[in-house]
């Protein structure tokens, strides 16, 4: 399952730094961050449900990026 | 400008006016110490902040730790050598911020501009109750609903008019500047503008399958596949940066010490220094952003001109495009057949072509439309019978007690009789009545008007051959790459003869060099997605050929293959400019720090300037419209 939310950042090393801190969390198949539309495209394991992943998603995000943010 | 923006350029211009107004109070000491950390803090206490916080995480090569240690360093040795030179730091962290401010507003104001090129999204729909117009969300129209657009308004959702009729812009679209006529019973694509008539519509299609939605979904997901040199950036950034904080350490122990064990000066407050710098020059954001930004715009300037790119790895393949294989119908000629002429009729052609239409009036090929179409009147089914479709020949019939045969010269052959053969370029129709020949009806497919300029600007562009693939009989084929210039050309080719052509054409090239195949979207998928970049024409309303293709052009002109190669090497020229650039001033950078040339100052100088002219240079990218 994929699903894409806004996201609000402003630096585009941190928008990568994001995507690889996204794609390590438990249950993430893949992400992708688009820093040029503020977008975050992520990619669910089969049986995961995003209501459980996404807050440690942001979690991971908020550690390498403190001024991020993930609108979930 | 947002809060935030604003925010900082307060506190840039209060630091800065503060560092003036210090430089000429003659304080000395602990209290000129205490004086500079005002503006200081007042510039850098969010990144020292973050910093903290990045010790905490353990993130040791955020940016913000390295620019807190950089400007921490250079205080701490002001005071260890009694300078009184705070000045330093403070610029430093003042340029930084500068430059981020600038990233921030440059990014956010080209965000903007690219959104509003690509802005065909309609804001409500019009719908009449009880003679009274009400605006209602698209989102909410069913099908089948009747809108009613006013002139100056953008038709929202794909649809049939009903009533009236109109001159529609369509050039958000396609690029487009001439307005397209639309009356009573034509169809109309949601994202043209109404320029003249009130239109009645009636939809066809809900607002989420509607033209405008499409392209818009697949214009706003275009920049989130990443081409090769984003991945690049990508790369380099990680490694970049601890590797240039591991060079720092190394030069701040390793040169001391030495000259340490060889009884020197080890002078270790000036390799210190040198490490600072190294910090400084470490952040790697000037590459990162130019790079994602130069694709964006360079996909939304393609995306004004009608040009559809679905991804930034797309625009790079086409970049490096040196095969142009096209499917010749519907891309290079129309894909209309006509009805050319009837020569050597025994009868009256018209007579002569109601024979061939009523043979011809189960078949539902092109070549059989267009008699059909040439006909011209409706036709009677009960006065034809005993059809026979001779598969690769023709057709036999019986029409109103005739026999009736109609074929290729094969056809004629094997009913043993004798065609006369024609000497004109198009599909040849032999007619035999009740076994005797009637003469033939010459049909042709009308080339385009720009294919000839067309295939001119693709070798002006660079491409090393134009190759043309058709189902058509060979001297057809040959007579219109003739006439266009197309450098080879393979006809009498089954569909899955073209998919192993262009395998055939992929495996002897080199791996460098692309093959970008050409077709009209329909029936020719397979192709599309075999080859190096599938590019569809004149897609406009067809959601198979947007599906298929990674490059859609939005109207059927030929041109814009041209075109969009242009485009696509443009941007592409700007990314390695902006790559070469970068990392080319980073590398000097470095080189002058280590040996003592370069200051902080220079260094933050430089790291700026690289980021606010990479910027500047990405934006290029969008301006395509004279190219």
């Amino acid at each position: 399952m994929k699903k894409t939310y806004k996201i609000e950042v402003d630096c585009a090393n941190c928008a990568n730094q994001m995507e690889d801190a996204t794609k390590k969390v438990n249950g993430v198949k893949n992400a992708i961050v688009n820093f040029m539309t503020l977008k975050m495209i992520v990619e669910f394991e089969e049986g995961q449900d995003p209501k459980t992943v996404m807050p440690e998603v942001v979690k991971a995000c908020k550690k390498v990026e403190p001024d991020c943010e993930v609108y979930i | 400008m947002n809060k935030k923006q604003k925010k900082m350029l307060a506190r840039i211009f209060l630091a800065a006016a503060l560092v003036i107004l210090l430089h000429f109070l003659p304080v000395q000491g602990i209290l000129r110490f205490l004086l500079y950390m005002v503006p200081y803090l007042v510039i850098g206490y969010d990144i020292l902040l973050k910093a903290w916080k990045g010790i905490l995480n353990r993130q040791i090569f955020d940016e913000s730790f390295l620019m807190a240690v950089a400007t921490i360093g250079a205080i701490v040795i002001a005071l260890y050598e009694k300078s009184g030179d705070y000045n330093e730091a403070v610029a430093v962290m003042l340029f930084y911020q500068i430059g981020e401010w600038f990233q921030s507003y440059a990014v956010g104001k080209s965000r903007r501009n690219i959104s509003e090129l690509m802005d065909i999204r309609p804001d409500y729909a019009n719908i009449e109750n009880d003679g009274r117009l009400e605006q209602v969300d698209p989102d909410e129209v069913e099908i089948g609903s009747t809108i009613v657009v006013q002139p100056g308004e953008k038709v929202p959702i794909d649809g049939v008019i009903l009533e009236g009729a109109s001159s529609l812009n369509t050039s958000a679209l396609t690029g487009e500047s001439l307005p397209r006529e639309a009356k009573a019973g034509d169809e109309v694509i949601s994202g043209c503008i109404n320029m003249t008539g009130v239109l009645k519509i009636q939809t066809t299609k809900e607002f989420g399958d509607s033209t405008v939605s499409q392209i818009l979904d697949l214009v706003e997901n275009a920049s989130s596949r990443k081409s090769k040199s984003e991945d690049f950036i990508s790369k380099f950034a990680k490694v970049y940066t601890p590797a240039v904080c591991y060079c720092a350490l190394a030069l701040a122990v390793i040169p001391p010490l030495f000259f340490t064990l060889t009884g020197g000066n080890p002078e270790w407050v000036q390799w210190i220094y040198r490490a600072l710098t190294f910090l400084v020059i470490s952040c790697p954001c000037a590459l990162v952003i130019s790079i994602p930004l130069s694709f964006f715009a360079g996909i939304g300037g393609a995306s004004n001109q009608g040009v559809l790119v679905k991804g930034s790895n797309y625009l790079e393949t086409l970049s490096q495009t040196k095969y142009v294989v096209f499917d010749k119908t519907g891309t290079l000629t129309r894909g209309v057949f006509e009805v050319n002429d009837v020569h050597h009729s025994s009868i009256e052609q018209a007579k002569l072509l109601e024979y061939a239409a009523y043979a011809e009036s189960a078949s539902s090929h092109p070549i059989a439309k267009s008699i059909q179409q040439a006909y011209g009147r409706e036709l009677d089914r009960s006065r034809v019978s005993d059809i026979q479709e001779i598969g690769g020949h023709g057709i036999t019939a019986v029409v109103d007690g005739v026999n009736v045969a109609a074929g290729n010269e094969k056809l004629m052959n094997k009913l043993g009789i004798e065609a006369i053969h024609c000497h004109h370029v198009g599909t040849v129709v032999h007619m035999a009545l009740n076994g005797k020949y009637a003469g033939h009806i010459v049909i042709s497919d009308d080339i385009k008007a720009t294919s000839k300029e067309a295939i001119a600007q693709l070798k002006h562009a660079g491409v090393k051959k134009t190759i043309m693939l058709t189902g058509d009989a060979r001297r057809v084929a040959e007579s219109v790459a003739r006439d266009l210039g197309i450098d080879e050309v393979y006809s009498e080719l089954l569909p899955s003869d073209k998919v192993a052509k262009v395998e055939h054409i992929l495996a002897e090239k080199d791996d460098r060099e692309k093959v970008a195949f050409v077709g009209d979207g329909i029936n020719d998928a397979p192709v599309l997605s075999r080859a190096d970049i599938g590019i569809a024409m004149g897609a406009m309303g067809s959601d198979a050929a947007i599906e298929a293709a990674d490059v859609v052009l939005m109207d059927d002109d030929p041109l814009k293959i041209a075109k969009a190669i242009r485009i696509s090497r443009k941007c592409l020229r700007i990314v390695y400019q902006n790559i070469y650039f970068a990392i080319g001033i980073k590398l000097i950078c470095l080189i002058l720090g280590a040996l003592g040339i370069a200051t902080m100052w220079l260094a933050i100088f430089a790291d700026v300037g690289v980021m606010v002219i990479a910027i500047l240079n990405a934006i290029r990218a969008l301006f395509v419209k004279k190219l």
